[in-house]
């Protein structure tokens, strides 16, 4: 059904799904458990605000494109989040069921319970609500969900929005970087397709957007500005950091993100000679691709962190539920080399402790390894838009409330402006862009 | 988009949301938040001689972990000043001049009754409903229910309250009467413009087993209250019903209505507006939004252009169970691929039905010890397949030839969807029982020597 269709045979499509779909049912039983809390506090915890009790209290009605004209309102890629977000240190984390010692509200679930079926009943559900064209344009560059969500408030704003994606596929690390089991490539895409249908939306893939001097499919930062009312930057963050260390390269070593975006779109990635993958992280990108593969049936999966698993950055029920997929942690090890057969096949990691205990160095043995130690920052196109600036850690620095960086045309949001979060903070940015855009557009 | 404004009476309200007269409408602050968050009108708390309030007031029913199925109270009409509730009612139809502001009123003589309709006209109601319904304390001094269960003096009042109205007047039923359509005609003839139905029902909703006392507690005392919520719901709805077969003018439909699905019914069956208070005092004004939304998306979904269309359309449906059609038969039929093997519909049909659903595997012994009484030799042995079924489990089989109909099963079973009941008509012609009495057939074998012999004689 979508325009970018993904070919059979990917890895990704061996996974299940994590939470399925509620049936009717099951949905209206969880949303009566749901108290209508008054000044709740699960929606302070939602990067979008979404009015969570009315949404729930509407599908324990029956009203299910209620619901998801609530949830939509405040986040266009609701449907997404629904199953990527990280519930339990989000909405579902300060539920007030989990005071009481119970179960919290399953929020994702009947998030996706609405936005499925209703968009399954009325796919026009929220173009209904489009403002009339203002002739005004906005060109956005990358096509994550910063972007697509920025587009998709723009267009119902009556703009224009034009969407700028180097890479062939759209849809950023929500399309190429979700855990299967939350989200399947196909599913990102759909959205996007709901997205794309909301107004005056044009997605150009495989347009790169550079800083100066472009080639054949590029443009430059300079004709944007030129050209259109405003310019988004959604793009993200740059490919995966290495540590530079001995054999690091050559076949045998990938990067985390890298590896996760064959599982999930190459049909031509084959990880079955893989017996023992080291990942070298403490992530929850660290922690996604080694439950990857572990579920992908690689026999041994180990993740090696440089500290213990109290202060990983990964979330703690990422992690259990990695220990029960059958991964391993090794703590308070630092990778110094990876080691490579007489052939140059990786046989194994070199490790230091770093305890402090005096263990000493040793070789965990793999035949493979991921790095999950972060991703670059994409600085040098940031830059080239004038007035816009970065920080200390290569990020974009914007007005929180406007998404506005130092260039009145110009805004930003997403990865490249938090460092790295969740999809939801960059839809998040989207829509306040969005919002300031048409009200300055509008303004005159 | 549906068309959700109304004309009741020739007011027009901007949709068939209204809240009832309660203490959601007891001042102007809360009237006016009740508009903003959308609500068409607003019933005012009952106007009168100011009265005096006991505490506690409310008593309620949990069912399961339902909070408030049923709320019982036992507070009167409003104890605030008239003065000051017709102040505010004139300051919030000045600001809200598109929404509805109805009067409750509830006085003693007809001097009284003049007085006080007068005054309500004066701040620009533009309705006036009568509160013949309230069935504790006000009926003790002879008004409330105590009017609304005498058609007479239903009349009478009716008759003074007409003498002086300009604007239209709803007569507010009690339920608290064994006849509803005797003080509904009552009204018709009085010349009334509306009712609306219902009041509270008496009741009490619990007993303190500790101090031997009614709930609501008083001191060491309590008296009846009157109960609504989503409880009452389906009382009103028959209520309705039988007034919309005997009542030509618009009807205000009340009673448990807590959502769309809620007011789309009192509407199919014959409400032009609804009203609203449990649901209301439980989760606040907030709760029209979906009322609205969803209202329009059936009315969209249906093809029915505004909300005036769906009024009445379930009405000429409801009948009287002689002309039911005794042909139409269903039986009923498990999902093998649903039943999770719990077996509550195997014990509610053998306990509470025709013992026409059987469990695989039982040899004639077990069945007769469970209590069959027919024994076929067919049945299939199916194990539960159904995820989350109960490992082991067999699917239970409905004996089609001995199944009633009754759809209990259908109705205790856990699993959405399990149980379906298909339609298995006894002949293909409509039989009804007034048929049967008109062609001097209503006799089914079986029954007293007595009875026979006097149709046979007839
Ligand atoms: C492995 C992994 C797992 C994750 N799991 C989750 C999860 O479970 N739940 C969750 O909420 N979040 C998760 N995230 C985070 C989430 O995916 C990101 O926060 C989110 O996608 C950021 O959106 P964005 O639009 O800012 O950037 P991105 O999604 O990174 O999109 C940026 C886009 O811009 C394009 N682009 C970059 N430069 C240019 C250019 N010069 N010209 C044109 N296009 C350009 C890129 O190709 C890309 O398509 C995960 C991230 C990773 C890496
Ligand atoms: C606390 C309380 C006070 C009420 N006071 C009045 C009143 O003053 N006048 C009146 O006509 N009805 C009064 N009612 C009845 C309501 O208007 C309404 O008819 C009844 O509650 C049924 O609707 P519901 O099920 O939505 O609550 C009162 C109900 C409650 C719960
Ligand atoms: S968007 Fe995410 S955080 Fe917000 S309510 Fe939905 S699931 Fe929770
Ligand atoms: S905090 Fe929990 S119970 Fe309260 S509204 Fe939010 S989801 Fe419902
Ligand atoms: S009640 Fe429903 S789920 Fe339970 S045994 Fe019967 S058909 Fe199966």
């Amino acid at each position: 059904m979508s325009d970018y269709s993904l070919p059979d045979g990917r890895l990704e499509e061996q996974l299940g799904d994590k939470a399925p779909l509620y049936s009717r049912a099951e949905a209206v039983a969880e949303a009566n458990r749901c108290i209508y809390c008054v000044d709740a506090p699960c929606i302070a915890k939602c990067p979008t605000s979404i009015d969570i009790p009315t949404f729930i209290h509407k599908i324990a009605t029956d009203n299910v494109r209620g619901a998801a004209r609530t949830i939509f309102e405040e986040n266009l890629l609701g449907a997404s989040c629904a199953r990527v977000c990280p519930v339990e240190v989000l909405c579902a984390g300060d539920c007030v069921y989990n005071q009481w010692g119970r179960e919290p509200i399953a929020i994702g679930r009947l998030q996706r319970y609405a936005t499925t079926n209703a968009l399954a009943q009325d796919a026009a559900l929220l173009s209904k609500t489009k403002a009339p064209s203002t002739g005004k344009k906005i060109a956005l560059v990358g096509s994550g969900p910063a972007s697509i969500a920025a587009a998709g408030h723009l267009a119902l704003d009556g703009h224009r929005a034009v969407i700028f994606e180097k890479k062939a596929i759209p849809g950023g690390l929500n399309t190429l970087g979700i855990a299967p089991y939350k989200l399947k490539a196909q599913d990102a895409l759909d959205e996007i397709d709901m997205v794309l249908g909301l107004g005056d939306i044009e997605l150009r893939t495989g347009v790169g957007v550079v800083a100066a001097d472009p080639g054949e499919g590029e443009v430059s930062a300079a004709q944007l500005l030129e050209e259109y009312d405003a310019v988004f930057i959604g793009i993200g963050l740059g490919p995966d950091n290495y540590l530079g260390i001995d054999g690091e390269d050559g076949a045998g070593v990938y990067g985390a993100v890298e590896m996760i975006e064959r599982i999930k779109v190459d049909p031509g990635f084959d990880i079955s000679s893989m017996k023992s993958v080291a990942v070298l992280g403490g992530g929850n990108t660290a922690i996604d691709i080694a439950r990857e593969l572990a579920q992908l049936g690689v026999p041994d999966v180990f993740m090696v962190y440089r500290k213990t698993a109290a202060v990983m950055s990964g979330y703690r029920h990422e992690m259990d539920g990695g220990l029960k997929d059958g991964v391993r942690l090794v703590e308070n090890r630092q990778p110094i080399a990876i080691v490579r057969d007489l052939g140059g096949e990786v046989v194994g990691v070199d490790v230091e402790d770093t305890s402090g205990g005096g263990a000493g160095g040793e070789t965990l043995a793999c035949d493979a390894v991921a790095f999950a130690i972060g991703q670059s920052r994409l600085t040098v196109l940031a830059k080239a838009f004038p007035g816009v600036e970065l920080d200390d850690k290569g990020r974009v620095v914007v007005d929180d409330e406007t998404a506005k960086t130092g260039n009145t045309k110009v805004f930003a949001g997403g990865d490249c402006v938090n460092g790295g979060k969740e999809v939801v903070n960059a839809a998040e940015h989207g829509k306040r862009a969005a919002r300031e855009i048409t009200r300055m557009l509008n303004a005159g | 988009m549906a068309d959700l404004s109304i004309d009741f009476c020739g007011v027009k309200s901007p949709n068939p949301f209204w809240l009832a007269s309660a203490p959601p409408t007891n001042s102007g602050d809360q009237v006016k938040r009740a508009f903003d968050a959308g609500w068409g009108g607003a019933v005012w708390k009952t106007l009168g001689n100011p009265i005096v309030n006991v505490s506690s007031r409310f008593g309620a029913v949990d069912y399961g972990n339902t909070k408030m199925m049923g709320l019982n109270n036992i507070e009167l009409i409003t104890d605030r000043p008239l003065e000051v509730n017709l102040r505010e009612m004139a300051d919030v139809k000045k600001h809200y001049p598109k929404n509805t502001l109805i009067a409750s009123l509830m006085v003693d003589t007809k001097d009284e009754w003049h007085e006080i309709v007068k005054k309500v006209q004066g701040v620009g109601s533009d309705l006036i409903e009568l509160n013949f319904g309230c069935p504790h304390g006000m009926c003790e001094r002879g008004m409330g229910s105590a009017v609304g269960a005498e058609p007479e003096v239903l009349k009478t009042i009716v008759g003074w309250v007409m003498e002086v109205a300009e604007v239209p007047v709803i007569v507010k039923l009690t339920p608290n009467i064994g006849d509803i359509t005797e003080p509904a005609i009552a009204a018709l003839e009085s010349g009334a413009s509306a009712v609306s139905l219902i009041n509270t029902i008496k009741s009490i909703v619990g007993v303190d087993l500790d101090l031997m006392v009614p709930r609501p507690v008083v001191g060491n005392a309590s008296s009846n209250g009157g109960y609504c919520g989503p409880a009452v719901k389906p009382i009103a709805l028959h209520l309705l019903g039988q007034v919309a077969h005997v009542f030509p003018k618009p009807i205000s439909g009340i009673g448990g209505i807590s959502n769309w699905r809620d007011a789309a019914e009192f509407m199919a069956l014959g409400s032009t507006s609804v009203q609203v208070c449990t649901a209301v005092m439980h989760y606040g004004y907030r709760i029209v939004e979906d009322m609205i939304e969803g209202l329009n998306d059936f009315l969209d979904d249906k093809g029915i252009a505004s909300s005036r269309g769906l009024v009445g359309k379930a009405v000429p449906q409801y009948q009287n169970w002689g002309n039911l059609d005794l042909n139409y038969h269903v039986v009923a039929d498990i999902d093998p691929d649903k039943c999770i093997g719990c077996q509550l519909c195997f014990v509610a049909c053998m306990d509470g039905s025709h013992q026409c659903i059987h469990i695989p595997g039982m040899d004639d012994a077990a069945k007769k010890k469970a209590g069959h009484v027919v024994f076929p030799t067919d049945i299939p042995d199916r194990p539960v397949t159904a995820e989350g079924g109960t490992p082991g489990a067999r699917i239970p089989w409905v004996h089609e030839e001995e199944c009633v109909g009754c759809n209990l099963c259908q109705l205790v079973c856990p699993v959405e969807g399990t149980v379906t009941m298909r339609e298995k008509r006894k002949a293909p012609e409509k039989e009804t029982w007034n048929d049967r009495i008109n062609a001097g057939t209503d006799v089914v074998p079986g029954g007293l020597d007595a009875t026979a012999k006097a149709r046979g004689a007839k």
